[in-house]
């Protein structure tokens, strides 16, 4: 079966067809799947490169959200005394930035990967959409490590693991697929409009104070959390938090998320490969 | 019945000039343009065009390559044929027409697509041949062949930014070199490299095109063409201007461009992100006017006009030219001549004269290569074969002798009897 997609896009059979773009059309999914291992060429690429010609490494993977965790914990925790439903707030804040930073780094990686991969885009064919993908699979070898530091501070912390854990790896693929729509399409639209380079690190910022990231939902009056759960990351990072310290899951949060999830990735993806065809004619 | 390798049906290719070329008449063009402009920008990248600013680079072009077959594609600069080689490549897409292409294909645009400097040579082999299409189980077998073809084995696990740039271009040709393809699209990647590369390059080129694969093969280099390639293939404005056997297209290209006597061609202006363009060629008699024939005892004199856009850059001129039997008569540049060297010129136009003494060349038709220099190491751009030019015989007047003077210069030299 593996072989005989490779055969197909790679063979000496092969047909190709060059014709004008016509309208919307979907992802051609076998082909994606039959460049897969150039996906995980440039992953790879991407994380061995991150760290080279650092003193430190890839300690860096830890260093940076363990220090954010403690920024976080002095200022929220001990200086504003940030409420955080009856748990340590590192472990409570940690919880939620660990899929956050994993969710902004994706986003703004992803958003200028196609502007940093000019030479690529304008000197050879491959579906587009790797490219995007392979920096969003980058961020995930940094979110396994910052997990492992946040099971061990949950077992320094007295917080124990519950089963709720088991349901992690699906929110994270929610995660991923928000991060995929989002950046795909500010990938796309970096590449026509450079004004997303600057613009994309204040969304990122803002959105992650309309996220209860640094504080619980509860602090907002009940009548205006609605609100809250018009961003899709709200129900998530809930989630990741109920998942972690062993709470209650949000099911109609989760829910919503989940169903915008789909519906962004489906945007996003559907964007990208509308305008696929023009970008070495722009970039 | 075979069926062709590449078969491209009535190819057209539009592309939108920005609207930054756009000028600004009054403040108020300005302003309204550049409100309206985020929203052109919008409707460009869904497709739509405005047919104000349109420029095709291709209009319909049809042809047909079978398979082991190696077409040289010929033309001058802004002819197309970048353009054509990146619809061939997949890279953009055609705005009207087909092209089916039966086999798998491979497109060699430059060489080291995707290498990472701060990537050992090892893994840049790997990146760069799954880049260029190749599995990871083919590179894994071919590994050996390649680190063999570069010479660079000693500094495989040495970060590539730590290599010399000729050990660079070595290991990044040698990956291209290994890639299994029926179809390959080879663009002036040749041009690259010093002198002993090159031949290196040339030989890979015509190993592959006697391999019975089938190539397409885009250059400037007139004799690599005429000796690597069975078919010629001619763009002129984006159109086909000529199809057939290489040596019957070749002449056409050159004869194509000679405006007879007075050798002189104005050239448009393709190609605005270019740092710098040649605008006009101009070969005349050295202080008469651009009428008067050339003659083989006249001084005459080649005048080049520069468009310069990027400023305060070294920018210098360099000629090769050729006889009518391509052979390579001088070379020449504009550095040669000291006072000239680290010369940074201002944008706008210039002219750069070169002149060529009475009593050198043989009387013939001759053709000149124009390319621009940068830094004195970077050609810029390449217009070759750009503009010819005949030298009129002048009857040498000796009595009882009426023979030609055979031969590929024709010095007036000295004869002294010596008792």
């Amino acid at each position: 079966m593996k072989s005989d997609l490779q055969e197909e896009f790679f063979g000496h059979k092969h047909t190709t067809v060059i014709e004008p773009p016509k309208g919307w059309h979907m992802l051609n999914w076998p082909e994606l799947w039959a460049y897969r291992e150039l996906l995980w060429v440039l992953t790879s690429r991407d994380i061995k490169v991150r760290y080279k010609q650092t003193v430190l490494g890839a300690a860096w993977a830890i260093l940076r959200p363990v220090l954010t965790m403690v920024i976080f914990s002095v200022v929220f925790g001990s200086l504003a005394k940030m409420p955080s439903d009856g748990f340590p707030y590192p472990v409570f804040v940690y919880a939620a930035l660990l899929p956050w930073t994993f969710f902004a780094t994706a986003i703004s990686t992803s958003g200028q990967s196609l502007v940093g991969s000019t030479n690529l885009v304008s000197k050879v064919y491959f579906p587009r959409l790797i490219i995007p993908l392979s920096s969003i699979g980058a961020g995930l070898v940094d979110l396994a490590i910052s997990t492992g530091i946040l099971l061990l501070m949950m077992l320094w912390y007295g917080v124990g693991w519950s089963v709720n854990l088991l349901a992690a790896p699906v929110l994270l693929l929610a995660v991923i697929f928000i991060a995929l729509g989002v950046g795909t399409l500010l990938s796309a639209l970096t590449v026509a409009y450079r004004d997303f380079t600057h613009l994309t690190p204040f969304v990122v910022q803002i959105w992650m104070y309309v996220t209860p990231v640094i504080f619980p939902v509860s602090l907002v009056p009940e009548r205006w959390q609605w609100l809250l759960y018009l961003n899709p990351m709200t129900g998530l990072i809930e989630g990741f938090r109920s998942a972690f310290l062993g709470k209650a899951f949000d099911m109609q949060g989760l829910g919503i998320s989940f169903l915008m999830a789909v519906v962004i990735f489906v945007i996003g993806i559907t964007y990208f490969e509308k305008v696929e065809r023009r970008f070495a004619d722009i970039i | 019945m075979t069926q062709p390798a590449i078969k491209v049906e009535g190819l057209w290719k539009e592309y939108v000039v920005g609207s930054a070329q756009r000028t600004h008449s009054t403040f108020y063009d300005l302003l309204s343009h550049s409100l309206k402009a985020p929203f052109q920008r919008l409707r460009n990248l869904g497709g739509a065009t405005d047919d104000v600013n349109q420029f095709w680079a291709l209009k319909d072009v049809s042809f047909e390559v079978q398979p082991g077959e190696v077409l040289g594609v010929i033309g001058r600069n802004g002819a197309g044929k970048s353009t054509l080689l990146k619809i061939l490549s997949r890279i953009t897409s055609p705005s009207r027409g087909r092209v089916t292409v039966q086999g798998r294909m491979a497109s060699l645009l430059e060489v080291g697509t995707g290498f990472h400097p701060e990537l050992s040579g090892r893994e840049n082999i790997f990146l760069n041949a799954t880049i260029l299409g190749m599995t990871q189980k083919e590179v894994a077998r071919k590994f050996d062949a390649i680190v063999d073809f570069s010479g660079v084995e000693k500094f495989l696990d040495t970060p590539v930014k730590r290599y010399s740039s000729g050990m660079y271009v070595r290991l990044a040709f040698a990956v291209a070199a290994h890639v299994e393809a029926d179809i390959l699209l080879v663009d002036e990647v040749l041009a690259v490299g010093d002198a002993e590369f090159q031949k290196r390059c040339m030989g890979m080129m015509s190993d592959v095109a006697r391999g019975g694969r089938t190539v397409l093969f885009v250059s400037h280099n007139l004799t690599a063409l005429r000796n690597l390639c069975t078919t010629g293939l001619l763009l002129q404005g984006g159109q086909t201007n000529g199809f057939g056997k290489i040596g019957d297209v070749l002449n056409r290209y050159v004869s194509n461009r000679t405006n007879g006597v007075d050798g002189s061609i104005e050239l448009l202006d393709n190609n605005p992100d270019q740092p710098a363009c040649v605008r006009r060629i101009t070969v005349m008699p050295t202080g008469k006017d651009a009428e008067t024939p050339l003659t083989v005892s006249a001084d005459f004199s080649i005048k080049i006009q520069v468009d310069i856009r990027e400023a305060d850059r070294e920018i210098s001129v360099f000629l090769h030219c050729h006889d009518e039997n391509q052979n390579r008569v001088f070379s020449t540049g504009s550095f040669f001549n000291q006072q000239l060297q680290g010369l940074k010129l201002a944008a706008g136009l210039h002219e750069f004269e070169c002149r060529v003494p009475g009593n050198l060349l043989n009387n013939g038709e001759y053709s000149l290569d124009v390319m621009l220099v940068r830094d004195r190491t970077e050609v810029i751009v390449t217009e070759s074969a750009i503009v010819s030019f005949r030298i009129h015989d002048e009857p040498l007047g000796i009595e009882g002798w009426n023979w030609p003077a055979v031969g590929i210069i024709r010095p007036n030299l000295s004869w002294i009897h010596n008792g």
